[in-house]
């Protein structure tokens, strides 16, 4: 095997793999030096991802299929594995042949990816053999047997009206267990989906979530529009994480391209990445508050989150930094009064949300109701593979800013909060941690902001290239991988947000919990459901 | 509690003040685009960077049919990257009450290389972008905003407006927006306008996003329940047209393909001073 190209930290994982799987690959294919693929039959798969797991402390981060049959006559799978202390990943691509189109599941072993393996069964109409709890997950049960990620699904199609049930829950039985549906139109300014408890008295017993309401066939409908009108849908894949999947997703364009954004580019994305991650900490510190009735801490949360969309306005014409972010670098430069706006912001944020915090640890009514409340237990987490502010609070040390740096995360030391408890109350410590961090990181790049070009030309990429794209987001990681096809689209776009792999997480914290708590545990987590749906 | 008191009271009122504060907005705020309608001499640059096919141009033998959705407009500024005869103004607040209203259609003459010539018919005056929209003026502040639809609100319901918020598929940046509104910062509960948790007590429906398949009958739902006289926004780009979402296997699109709607609030999302402009809009309709 030809080890050229791969980086050197994970040079000797490739050899370890080459001895352990001697002549079970059939191909090595290193497109950038942090990101190898390996080409194998299906049987390799359990071994592999285990041998990774165990030996190297890799984690499955994505499961996804890619309909290759007008190339390779197959359909492909591809188990991404992420290994944070050696900041790369493992590819390992298997084909599945069109005459038998099943491939055996994994979610026994690695529970992380129960859903996503049962995506791909909705999505391709590939049958999962051996799977717990094999039901759809992304179509709803009154869908007709389509799959629209088929390339032989025409992204216009229309189906007929709902009709019949919608999902088949489990019944849960037993003297004084009775059910309590929830949604999918909930009582607040939230996002829908359906929520169905099994509760014995006060508490929960059981907790059934039925997503992608939103579902909007958003990775269909990348493989149609020209890849520079991808990054205006990547911003509407979830509306609070706008800036970080479109950079996602030009970060993997760029390096489908062999191009990287110039310096003063990415110390502008890392900037406003941080803006991303201040708002929406700000916002949930005081949305938890109001959860357990502690309403004047949220309104000093919003009158300073009201003051970072502000911010984000003047430096990027729109509150949700939205049209920011271009392929290849960024659109618009910051002036000196613009600088000194956000250099004025942070000032001011600093002491203020120390006074915030303040308040909320010393309303000791709030703290007990935040206290052991929700508590996702380490062990779990793993296995679940939590990300993001639920998997630091549950001993889950991972940031992709360190781990895998993108934008200009190279440049600075992150510290990476981490605690063990898991409970409400340290989701929310994680986030005020990394509210202060944030602060500080921007003041590090506004100070050390070089001059130069904004953006480099990105041209047509040429096809079938592929890329992984990777931001760390304020919610959790998120992954954009891209193949592209001819005349300057894309074959096929597998978008994963962080809130994809915690929704399961979400029933176990919820478990023996009373039902007036769901609100506050479900606010701690703040998952997206459009970034689930898609 | 005394600390409680104390920063509110060293905090002071953060509400923007009546009656007269201008509206905030800085001079990078991306609001509409403007179109020299007359000096445009190519639309096609611009419609083909536009991502939601806001832009369009449609060629017949001698013509060009160029046309102009305000309803599919993401305000990205692209167009007005690409070609002169755009510019990104800072206006935000430009509900109407037809979804025509938001398009503008002009023709042109075509020349032989592509580019067209001086304009044959259009855009209509009559389309909200030329248009003095209604009794609020752009240029009020969120307060006579609000004073406004208070009184409306009083005639129409009789003391206040109460707003059931449905997320019929959005990407949950509207969500962010109108729950700004409930902030101290524009605290629109001051108006006696408030948000409700159930259709049965809402005289309004503000609804988000492109009409998802899965969502098409919830939102029905939501419809029939709640009581008249009852009131239909559509907010943001997806919720006035689909947006960049438009119509496929899982969307409907637009909220008029499955409910009548009152009145269309164009943005992506719509800031807090859009909303109100919006919401005021739908009230007048009926008082």
């Amino acid at each position: 095997m030809n080890l050229f190209g791969v980086s050197s930290e994970l040079r000797p994982v490739v050899e370890d793999l080459n001895r352990r799987f001697e002549g079970r690959f059939d191909a090595l294919v290193t497109p950038r030096l942090n990101e190898v693929y390996f080409h194998a039959a299906m049987d390799l798969v359990p071994g592999f991802c285990a041998h990774l797991c165990r030996k190297w402390k890799a984690r499955l981060m994505t499961v996804f299929a890619d309909d290759a049959r007008a190339g390779h006559g197959v359909f492909h799978l591809y188990y991404a594995l992420v290994l944070d202390d050696l900041h790369g990943l493992l590819v390992l691509r298997v084909p599945v042949s069109p005459e038998t189109p099943e491939f055996a599941a994994l979610t026994n072993a690695i529970p992380a990816v129960n859903w996503q393996e049962r995506e791909i069964q909705d999505w391709f109409g590939l049958k999962l053999i051996g799977h717990p709890n094999p039901r759809r997950c992304a179509l709803h049960d009154d869908w007709p047997a389509v799959h629209p990620l088929r390339k032989d699904f025409n992204l216009d199609t229309v189906l007929p009206p709902f009709q019949g049930e919608r999902h088949k829950f489990r019944p849960v039985e037993g003297e004084g267990v009775f059910q309590v549906p929830v949604g999918p139109v909930h009582a607040g300014i939230i996002e829908p989906g359906h929520f169905l408890f099994s509760v014995a008295g006060e508490p929960v017993l059981y907790l059934q979530l039925r997503l992608f309401y939103v579902h909007k066939g958003t990775e269909k409908l990348f493989e149609r529009l020209p890849i520079p009108h991808g990054v205006r849908l990547a911003e509407s894949i979830s509306g609070d994480s706008s800036f970080a999947h479109a950079t996602a997703f030009c970060h993997a364009i760029e390096r489908a391209a062999g191009a990287q954004a110039p310096q003063r580019a990415r110390m502008l994305r890392s900037v406003c990445l941080e803006l991303e991650r201040l708002y929406n900490h700000v916002a949930d510190v005081g949305a938890i508050c109001t959860d357990v009735a502690f309403v004047t801490a949220n309104m000093h949360a919003m009158r300073l989150k009201e003051q970072i969309l502000r911010v984000n306005e003047h430096l990027t014409g729109n509150r949700l930094l939205r049209g920011m972010a271009c392929l290849g670098g960024v659109r618009f430069d910051w002036d000196a009064d613009q600088i000194k706006r956000l250099n004025g912001l942070v000032n001011d944020l600093r002491p203020e949300f120390d006074s915030l915090v303040q308040l909320v640890e010393g309303s000791s009514s709030t703290l007990d109701r935040l206290d052991t409340t929700g508590i996702l237990k380490p062990e779990v987490a793993r296995d679940l593979g939590v990300v993001g502010i639920a998997g630091r609070a549950s001993g889950f040390a991972h940031d992709l800013r360190r781990d895998l740096p993108h934008a200009a995360y190279d440049q600075v030391r992150i510290r990476v909060p981490v605690h063990q408890v898991g409970d409400v109350r340290h989701r929310l410590q994680v986030r005020v941690d990394e509210v202060r961090e944030s602060l500080a990181l921007i003041q590090t790049f506004i100070a050390k902001l070089p001059g130069g070009p904004l953006r480099i030309e990105i041209g047509e990429v040429p096809p079938d290239r592929v890329a992984f794209g990777y931001v760390e987001g304020w919610r959790g990681e998120i992954f954009h991988w891209i193949r592209t096809a001819p005349n300057n689209r894309l074959a096929r776009c597998r978008v994963k947000d962080p809130s994809l792999q915690n929704w399961p997480a979400l029933s176990e914290a919820v478990l023996d919990n009373i039902v007036p708590d769901f609100p506050v545990i479900n606010k701690s987590f703040n998952l997206s459901y459009s970034g689930t749906d898609r | 509690m005394p600390g409680i008191l104390t920063k509110s009271l060293s905090t002071g009122i953060v509400t923007t003040r009546y009656p007269d504060t201008p509206a905030h907005a800085s001079p990078h705020t991306r609001g509409r685009p403007e179109i020299d309608w007359p000096k445009w001499n190519d639309a096609r640059s611009a419609a083909a960077v536009c991502p939601t096919a806001a832009i369009a141009c449609n060629d017949a033998a001698q013509t060009r049919t160029v046309t102009f959705d305000l309803a599919k407009c993401v305000f990205c500024g692209l167009c007005a990257d690409t070609d002169k005869a755009i510019r990104m103004s800072n206006v935000c607040e430009c509900a109407a009450r037809h979804r025509n209203r938001l398009v503008a259609t002009a023709q042109y003459g075509l020349n032989e290389d592509g580019t067209h010539r001086q304009l044959i018919a259009g855009p209509d005056a009559a389309t909200a972008m030329h248009d003095a929209v209604s009794s609020a003026t752009r240029n009020d502040s969120i307060e006579s905003l609000g004073r406004q639809i208070q009184s409306r609100a009083a005639r129409l319901f009789g003391r206040s407006l109460h707003i059931r918020e449905v997320d019929a598929g959005s990407c949950n940046g509207c969500e962010i927006e109108i729950v700004g509104l409930t902030s101290p910062v524009y605290d629109i509960e001051r108006f006696g306008i408030h948000f409700v948790a159930s259709p049965r007590h809402a005289d309004m429906l503000l609804v988000t996003g492109p009409v998802t398949r899965n969502m098409e009958l919830a939102l029905k739902k939501t419809y029939d329940a709640t009581p008249e006289p009852r009131l239909v926004v559509a907010v943001g780009a997806c919720g006035c047209s689909g947006g960049i979402f438009g119509v496929n296997y899982a969307t409907r699109g637009a909220v008029d393909t499955v409910i009548p709607v009152d009145v269309y609030i164009p943005g992506c999302p719509p800031n807090p001073q859009a909303l109100l402009h919006g919401i005021l809009m739908a009230i007048e309709r009926t008082a």
